[in-house]
């Protein structure tokens, strides 16, 4: 099973009929990450699709659990070395890059392009670094991995880094290790080491969730300024819609391992369409609220990604299951739709919900907005 | 750092004081206790009592216990004369004192018998650290396959099976049934070759023991390590697998195993006691059980010491390591 997965489509580009060579920077055709378990086949994305072209930021936001992260793992080709938990994962669907598709390349192509094209900045910098070697040491292997360069240019190159996110005294910190750094630093060396040889595509995985506050906003005007530098596209995976409000080109809500909603940041942050969407907005705080006034908490749990429900898999907590739904079938899950009100520029607001478009609109301008 | 130093040393050299006093205490209590003198072991049961008498004038036995300590202590460190008037006997620091049994000075013996056991157990910690940790890794890498199954079974085995039935077991198969490889009869500077061929069968059998449970707790770090979120950055910076593997999580993987492997190595430099036996080597541990099976309590005494000085300076070893390894550990 692993096998397939990872050498099926060894020598052909890309296997079945609807499949096209992407046009796009990075899409991602029905991608589907599925782990077998003991216990079952835990589908932890079912069916995502997205595009995004350099220069811009998609955002993906989601509950912890609804597959952000297993995507963009699966993005950079690490399902294929190591493991996740107890179990290989089985990735069925595209992802283009410039071109290539990575799926169906052989892993030491995709090798290639992990660090160099596409790099990631992770959640908490600390366990992410290696506590045994100097930070400077770790950012230069980052750059020697892809440049036939000495030890020394490297080096120079670690510092020079370091220099630009921020990092007060490179010269010496090269030399420090990670937990020598304050949590801000730390990730600041995180990103230096991330764009140490100028990727393409950059996936920031919760890149503030591990940080102060304070810090965090730092963080993130670090990650756009240096993303204007570079011109590269970003993926800004994040549960706090906050981090991605300003940032974000476009956003993508995940829930229970697909795509629940997907515009651009304008729409979805200002006319979301889906309960989901609405339920993150009304959890999040925000100083303009009145302090007697509660913070609306998404009811539930989020689904078990083994047996998710039939039909709409967030049913079980939708504060308007009971909204009557014409004659929908229960049991089908609802498909992403746009009803044909292309933005200026020719975007599309995706959203999957049983509810007529018309029934959401109202219930969103008429009863979520006003209390938020 | 050096402050740390000099007081880490200050320490192992009382602990080692400590040891000494409780070890002195108790054997040369114990003929008390069982109600014979001490003086009688070294001039034998048929001796008249002048002789008895003698003996222990010399050797100081009449004295208080804690001034017999000091005297052995001072002796460890200065040499020590024993005198009964004009029967004066010279004992060069460091002085162990006297054999009971053979009347010879405990110090020379130690020597005799000390580079046995350390070149058993040298030899044996190579084969045992490749061996164990090699496999560790095969099958932390390849778990839950075929391979991994049969290697941890193996190695259950080998923590299992006590060294006297493998030891048996390998004499009576390669030595006695094949031979391939002769007892341990010579020493190195008798005849290298010999040696090294005696020497096989009793590193590989002890190695055996150890490599089961360093194979073992390999693979058991290498399975943690591998989880840990360093090492998907490592993979995420685009660096092959033998690096990731080979560099990152070994280094960390090696943190404990050294720790074990200092402990270890101490303990068993003072002597692997059944290994010794089954093999007929004579080294500190056969000998240690020789002195007590004969009474014979200085000998006893020395090899103790030998053996905690060996266990307590591989422990301050292994701490002065660690700040070497990890950078996190900060020395004070």
């Amino acid at each position: 099973m692993t096998e397939s997965t990872k050498t099926g489509a060894l020598n052909q580009p890309f296997t079945g009929t609807s499949s096209a060579p992407s046009t796009a920077f990075l899409e991602v055709r029905d991608l589907k990450v599925h782990f077998p378990t003991e216990d079952g086949l835990v589908k932890s994305v079912d069916g995502l699709s997205f595009t995004l072209e350099k220069g811009k930021t998609l955002g993906i936001v989601g509950e912890s659990g609804s597959g952000k992260s297993v995507t963009s793992l699966g993005i950079m080709g690490l399902h294929r070395v190591g493991q996740y938990g107890r179990q290989r994962a089985r990735l069925s669907g595209e992802i283009w890059l410039d071109g290539k598709e990575l799926l169906s390349a052989d892993e030491d192509e995709v090798r290639r392009l992990r660090g160099r094209e596409i790099a990631m900045i992770f959640q908490d910098p600390l366990s992410a670094m290696h506590p045994y070697f100097t930070v400077g040491k770790q950012i230069a292997e980052a750059y020697r991995v892809h440049n036939k360069v000495d030890k020394k240019t490297a080096r120079k190159r670690a510092v020079e880094l370091l220099d630009r996110v921020g990092i007060p005294e490179p010269h010496k910190r090269v030399d420090s290790y990670p937990h020598e750094f304050s949590g801000g630093m730390r990730q600041r060396a995180m990103i230096a080491m991330a764009l140490v040889n100028n990727p393409e595509l950059l996936i920031a995985d919760e890149p503030t969730t591990a940080l102060d506050v304070t810090v965090q906003a730092q963080i993130l005007d670090l990650i756009r300024d240096l993303q204007k530098e570079f011109g590269s596209a970003v993926i800004m995976i994040t549960h706090d819609l906050g981090v991605v409000a300003e940032m974000a080109d476009e956003l993508l809500v995940m829930y229970g391992g697909r795509c629940v909603e997907r515009g651009t940041a304008e729409k979805v942050f200002y006319e979301p369409r889906h309960p989901y969407t609405w339920g993150l907005l009304g959890s999040m705080p925000r100083i303009d609220r009145e302090q007697t006034e509660r913070l609306i908490p998404v009811k539930g749990s989020p689904p078990s990604l083994i047996n998710i429900p039939s039909g709409c898999a967030f049913n079980p907590r939708c504060p308007y299951a009971d909204v009557p739904k014409g004659n929908v079938t229960r049991t089908v899950r609802p498909e992403l739709t746009a009803p044909d009100d292309a933005g200026q520029d020719g975007s599309r607001h995706w959203s999957a919900c049983h509810m007529s478009q018309e029934e959401r609109t109202r219930i969103w301008t008429e009863e979520i907005a006003p209390k938020l | 750092m050096l402050a740390y130093f000099i007081r880490r040393i200050f320490s192992v050299i009382v602990m080692l004081l400590v040891i000494s006093l409780v070890t002195f205490g108790i054997f040369f209590l114990f003929p008390k206790m069982i109600g014979t003198d001490p003086a009688l072991y070294f001039v034998g049961k048929q001796s008249d009592p002048i002789a008895i008498e003698g003996i222990r004038q010399k050797m100081g036995l009449d004295d208080p216990i804690l001034v017999q300590f000091g005297k052995f202590v001072v002796g460890l460190v200065a040499g020590r004369t024993y005198a009964n008037g004009p029967d004066v006997t010279q004992c060069a620091a460091p002085c162990f004192g006297y054999s009971f049994k053979t009347e010879q000075e405990v110090w020379p013996l130690l020597l005799d018998w000390l580079p046995v056991t350390l070149s058993l157990a040298l030899g044996a910690v190579v084969l045992w650290v490749i061996g164990g940790v090699a496999t560790g890794v095969i099958s932390a890498l390849k778990r839950g396959t075929v391979l991994d199954r049969s290697a941890m079974g193996i190695a259950l085995a080998g923590v299992s099976l006590p060294i006297y039935f493998t030891g048996m077991l390998v004499i009576a198969v390669f030595s006695d049934q094949l031979g391939w490889f002769g007892r341990p009869d010579a020493t190195f500077a008798e005849d290298p070759g010999r040696w090294f061929n005696g020497m096989i069968l009793p590193w590989v059998s002890l190695a055996f023991l150890y490599a089961a449970m360093y194979a073992r707790l390999t693979r058991a770090t290498m399975l943690e390590v591998l989880n840990e979120d360093y090492i998907r950055t490592a993979r995420a910076k685009g660096l092959t697998e033998p690096v990731v593997i080979g560099k990152h999580a070994m280094r960390s993987t090696m943190t404990p195993i050294l720790t074990v492997l200092g402990l270890d190595l101490g303990a068993l430099m003072g002597g692997a006691v059944l290994t010794e036996y089954t093999f007929s080597l004579h080294g500190l541990g056969y000998s240690a059980v020789r002195a007590i099976s004969e009474h014979d309590l200085p000998v006893i005494l020395g090899i103790t010491l030998i053996s905690a000085f060996f266990v307590v300076a591989a422990n301050l070893i292994v701490d002065l390591m660690y700040a070497v390894i990890d950078p996190r550990v900060r020395l004070s």
